[in-house]
């Protein structure tokens, strides 16, 4: 027993940071998840989290606000902004919307780079460590209850088959504008509470993390799991957390397998790594048993 | 004063506009934004610079090579990740996605081969010439730039606006389908357009590498935000406005360096794409087009 509790710390101490950062990406991916399901791409989410972390941060350095209140406000501070930005933004759709928001995300980067409250290039150091392993798991579950009751509600199935056909949507019935807006700040807030988690956590934040290609990074995790359920969000972000840890012995080139890795998924698994349909037929398949 | 910032205005311009008139292209005939366009961009002037240095090839040899690997490079993308999503009939923001996972292979393998450190064109194959206009110093390179740009810029207005080729390609624009329908070889004129985006792409790369003298793995990256940024300006798929929203766009950016901060700079731009996304969707020449994307 006493055995296993020293591997266990040996392995929490090594690796403890690496199970956080899933922790966080698999909040990121399911983010990213909800505004989709709601057939909206946005690339703005890694602008979100950049926000929930540098305005939790600052509450915690500059005002001293209590943790809970931080990652709180860490939430609320970009679903305010997504509020705002949302009512004209999202008239846009498909590609153009997926624009509009990379240039959001773009305007935000530059603004933080540029500031002096955050730190600027150099970014903020010094946040003190207030994430413990049982707050992500905590918010991760609650976010991944929240989401799962939203699904099987007359919001998440607005949200599909607003997705599915908008133009048939509306004519049902259903306030398209006002699910789409919906979608895009609860995303946005889901964001920017992982932002603040991470925060806390990383001692140090700097406005390279929140640019363009971690928002592809959270798409790569999102579409490479799958977005037909919340599992595949959540298991494509652990593996591409996990994997560029594995691929270490390949340097520089272990982008490459990220890049790779979306492409591939692309062409060859469109629905993603978690189909229910097709696990379902591959359990029966091997075991005969049908559930 | 003002002058010498014109004319690196005008520099900037005319290779943004060059680079988005690749971009805008293949959105206007296959309906793909090309989020790889940045990359090969970028693969163009390693090209170069790898021909220049190993090779001692001349420079305008070097830009070739670098237009025929880039172009090549593009048509493998049609060609292996573009069309089986065509064939698929994969909804619209998929091909996107995929082209993102192009670029970020292409920005790690080249940062595997040749390093994250800035790479420079050695200092003796640059056009050497300063001419001094007034009080504005005009560097030969600046010149060649603009040439060259305006030129091929020239000749694909006369291609697209004169030839029964551009009408081929207008016309897949308006529909792939009719456009087949008709007799025109749709999937080839798909290969070519790519061919010849991704090599405009990649002459854009050298040329902004012998402006600024530095190539890194990164550099497509800022340069396809600002292809997006130009192409929205220009109205997507706007050969013209992609012109046009070139030259605007490298008009605001060195103006707004020079009077407010170099940071901002680049956030004026995306500030001003924004905006213009917000009340003008079709980019400010375009008329309103209804594709459903």
């Amino acid at each position: 027993m006493s055995s296993m509790a020293t591997w266990f710390n040996d392995f929490w101490s090594t690796y403890s940071t690496l199970v956080f950062t899933v922790g966080v990406h698999a909040m990121m991916a399911l983010s990213l998840w909800l505004t989709l399901s709601c057939g909206l791409l946005s690339l703005a989410n890694a602008a979100f989290m950049g926000i929930g972390a540098y305005a939790s941060a600052l509450l915690t350095l500059q005002a001293g606000w209590s943790f809970p209140a931080v990652l709180l406000a860490g939430g609320v501070a970009p679903a305010l902004v997504a509020l705002v930005i949302g009512v004209p933004v999202l008239r846009l759709s498909g590609v153009y919307l997926a624009m509009a928001t990379l240039a959001f995300g773009e305007v935000v980067r530059i603004t933080i780079l540029n500031m002096d409250i955050t730190g600027g290039p150099e970014g903020l150091n010094g946040i003190p460590l207030a994430t413990e392993g049982w707050h992500i798991l905590l918010l991760l579950a609650l976010t991944i209850y929240v989401l799962h009751r939203l699904r099987r509600s007359k919001v998440g199935r607005a949200f599909e088959s607003i997705k599915e056909d908008e133009v048939a949507a509306r004519l049902m019935g259903i306030n398209v504008a006002r699910y789409k807006l919906l979608a895009f700040v609860l995303g946005s807030f889901i964001a920017g509470v992982a932002g603040a988690l991470n925060a806390h956590f990383t001692f140090f934040i700097s406005p390279r993390e929140y640019g363009f290609e971690n928002a592809v990074d959270f798409l790569t995790m999102t579409v490479l799991g799958g977005t037909s359920g919340l599992v595949g969000p959540i298991l494509g972000g652990t593996i591409l957390t996990l994997l560029p840890e594995l691929l270490r012995f390949l340097h520089d080139f272990r982008s490459l397998v990220n890049g790779a890795v979306l492409v591939l998924v692309v062409l060859f698994l469109p629905k993603g790594i978690w189909e229910p349909r097709r696990v379902r037929a591959w359990w029966v398949r091997r075991t005969g048993v049908s559930k | 004063m003002l002058e010498q910032q014109l004319l690196n205005a005008l520099t900037l311009g005319s290779v943004y506009a060059l680079f988005a008139l690749g971009f805008t292209l293949v959105f206007g005939v296959l309906a793909v934004i090309n989020l790889s366009h940045g990359a090969l961009f970028m693969v163009g002037s390693y090209a170069a610079l790898a021909m220049v240095t190993r090779f001692n090839a001349p420079l305008w040899l070097a830009m070739l090579g670098a237009m025929l690997v880039s172009g090549t490079l593009g048509l493998l993308v049609d060609v292996l990740v573009l069309k089986p999503l065509r064939l698929r009939n994969a909804p619209h923001l998929i091909p996107m996605i995929a082209t993102i996972g192009v670029s970020i292979m292409l920005t790690s393998a080249a940062q595997g081969l040749f390093g994250a450190e800035a790479m420079r064109f050695p200092e003796e194959t640059l056009p050497a010439g300063e001419y001094i206009v007034g009080d504005v110093h005009v560097r030969a390179l600046e010149i060649a730039i603009v040439l060259i740009s305006f030129i091929l810029m020239a000749v694909m207005f006369t291609i697209l606006k004169r030839t029964q080729l551009g009408r081929a390609l207008r016309a897949i624009s308006e529909s792939p389908k009719a456009a087949w329908l008709l007799g025109i070889p749709v999937e080839r004129l798909f290969h070519a357009t790519s061919f010849v985006a991704s090599a405009l792409g990649g002459i854009a790369g050298v040329l902004i590498a012998l402006d600024f003298n530095a190539i890194t793995p990164g550099m497509g990256q800022p340069m396809l935000h600002k292809g997006v940024a130009v192409i929205i300006l220009g109205g997507m798929g706007d050969i013209r406005g992609a012109l046009i929203g070139g030259l605007f766009l490298g008009f605001a950016e060195v103006i707004s360096k020079a009077y407010l901060s170099s940071q901002m700079g680049d956030a004026v731009a995306f500030g001003l794409l924004f905006l213009i996304l917000l009340v003008r969707p079709a980019g400010l020449f375009g008329r309103q087009l209804e594709r459903k994307a």
